[in-house]
């Protein structure tokens, strides 16, 4: 359950010295993608910062957004991170199961009403769909949420799936999915897409809970500027090569080999917004740009459904390619109309969700 | 098969690759005028290199360009930091790394010290109370 203790005095407890704690500020603040000068005042801060208790509700998901988080290097910030906040309930890191389990959800629940953090991933079957598509414990994923928020301070939909649908709501959106914004109105909403999102993006809005006490700053989609301000591919380091107008072509060709611009092989980076550039994968190892692959646009609203991976964003829809802009002649302006070219497919494809029955998928198959 | 030898491999030649992405050059002249502020103003600038957009191998080319210069230091907090001035007098290093030598953050601080060396007030409280204690044990034992 959520402690009394302050931060500092539980990394103290530990045997943590001052210097230990600077450091882990310092590290904080480049995790929270804050300039380094905010190191004493998230010192100040976190010295006073009181451990919440945070209850993690896993609905229709893959469980890649927790390994996502748990891949993340360790012993590391991320683990100081989970020592200071409550993890209260995640029932696939929990020890606890079956009946415990729950009964930790709605004692934490019960304890901390109006000030527990609820952090979701994964969509849930809309309020009209069959609950048998999802439940848990006996429990529809739309009852349990409905029942959850309506003790909780804040909610982090961590996924693209609980903050847009994702997967589940990809056409033909057999479960009619939905995201957590489709259901919850009355309380803040924080989207932390990706599929799955940066480790240290999900760790980083936790922190900035932890350390300000209160909502970063949010996009139109609900992302924390902080970390989804910045398309892709403002921040890609082969963006030179895009202003140039050199390109790969295919997968093997020199292009490719050089590490040119990977725009015509169907990156979404221009209408991407995500942290991936710069935070990296795999303790800060690479990135996809990096290993030679296009960015699929895995943080952006329906996409799934925005057109094929490979597709180039300047291509028409249902273009098999041929009709590319010569984007490197255009430069910057193409990025702006790829990515109202995005949006509106993204709206497309929302207004023409077609739900169908399991007796209909099966009659397909 | 046999191997190794048996599996089609294409061995590139790595020469092929580019080795200048050009991130490492607007660094350098962030950091002439940092050093330049130091210098006139005396105040710190701090450049977080974990949030820029580097492509392989601009962090070597910008590090080799700095060099080292005369100090090196490491402290042991929740892991190891490593803290080496450049060859660049007030142009520092800081690499903060966890118990798994894994990079947490690594810092350009253009200072004349690095914060993070310099023993804080609240340790240097701490140690005051300490030091009591080990001179009572220690007349006590004699």
């Amino acid at each position: 359950m959520a402690a009394s203790k302050t931060l500092g005095e539980s990394l103290r407890e530990h045997g943590v010295s001052r210097r230990g704690f600077l450091k882990f500020c310092a590290a904080t603040a480049s995790m929270m993608a804050l300039p380094p000068s905010m190191g004493p005042v998230i010192a100040a801060a976190l010295e006073k910062a009181r451990r919440p208790s945070v209850i993690w509700l896993s609905f229709q998901e893959c469980t890649g957004c927790t390994e996502s988080l748990t891949r993340s290097h360790s012993p590391t910030v991320e683990d100081l991170i989970f020592d200071v906040i409550s993890l209260d309930y995640h029932h696939t890191l929990q020890v606890a199961a079956g009946a415990q389990a729950e009964a930790a959800r709605e004692q934490a629940m019960k304890e901390n009403h109006g000030e527990y953090l609820l952090v979701v991933d994964g969509s849930l079957p809309g309020p009209n769909m069959n609950p048998g598509y999802s439940t848990i414990a006996g429990i529809s994923n739309y009852e349990m949420l409905k029942e959850a928020v309506a003790g909780a301070k804040a909610i982090v939909a961590v996924g693209t799936c609980a903050a847009f649908g994702g997967l589940p709501a990809a056409a033909p959106n057999p479960t009619g999915a939905v995201s957590v914004l489709d259901i919850v109105k009355d309380k803040p909403v924080i989207n932390v897409p990706g599929c799955p999102p940066v480790p240290m993006v999900i760790t980083g809005v936790l922190a900035q809970y932890l350390v300000f006490g209160k909502l970063p700053e949010l996009d139109e989609y609900h992302r924390p500027k902080a970390f989804f301000g910045q398309s892709i591919h403002d921040r890609c380091y082969r963006r030179p090569f895009y202003d140039k107008g050199l390109f790969a072509e295919s997968f093997d060709d020199e292009g490719a080999r050089k590490g040119w611009c990977l725009y015509r092989l169907g990156c979404k980076g221009p209408s991407t917004y995500n942290a991936c550039a710069t935070m990296r994968w795999n303790s800060g190892t690479s990135w996809p740009v990096e290993s030679g692959h296009p960015c699929l646009g895995c943080s952006e609203p329906k996409f799934w459904d925005a057109g094929g991976f490979y597709v180039p964003l300047s291509a028409p829809l249902g273009s098999p390619g041929s009709t590319l802009l010569a984007a490197g002649v255009t430069g910057a302006v193409v990025g702006g109309v790829a990515a109202a070219l995005a949006k509106k497919r993204a709206t497309t494809a929302a207004a023409e969700r077609e739900p169908v029955t399991v007796e209909e998928l099966e009659q397909k198959l | 098969m046999n191997g190794l030898n048996g599996i089609g491999l294409v061995v590139e030649d790595r020469r092929s690759e580019p080795t200048e992405w050009g991130n490492a050059m607007p660094i350098l002249h962030e950091i002439r005028h940092g050093l330049r502020r130091l210098n006139e103003t005396d105040e710190p600038t701090l450049i977080d290199l974990h949030a820029l957009p580097f492509g392989p191998g601009d962090e070597e080319r910008l590090l080799a360009l700095l060099g080292r210069g005369e100090v090196e230091a490491q402290i042991d907090a929740l892991g190891p930091t490593r803290v080496w001035e450049s060859a660049f007098p007030g142009v520092w290093l800081v690499d903060h790394r966890n118990a798994e030598d894994e990079r947490l953050a690594l810092h350009i601080e253009i200072s004349r010290v690095p914060e993070i060396l310099g023993s804080q007030s609240e340790d240097i409280a701490d140690a005051i109370v300490r030091l009591d204690a080990r001179i009572a044990d220690h007349t006590g034992a004699l």
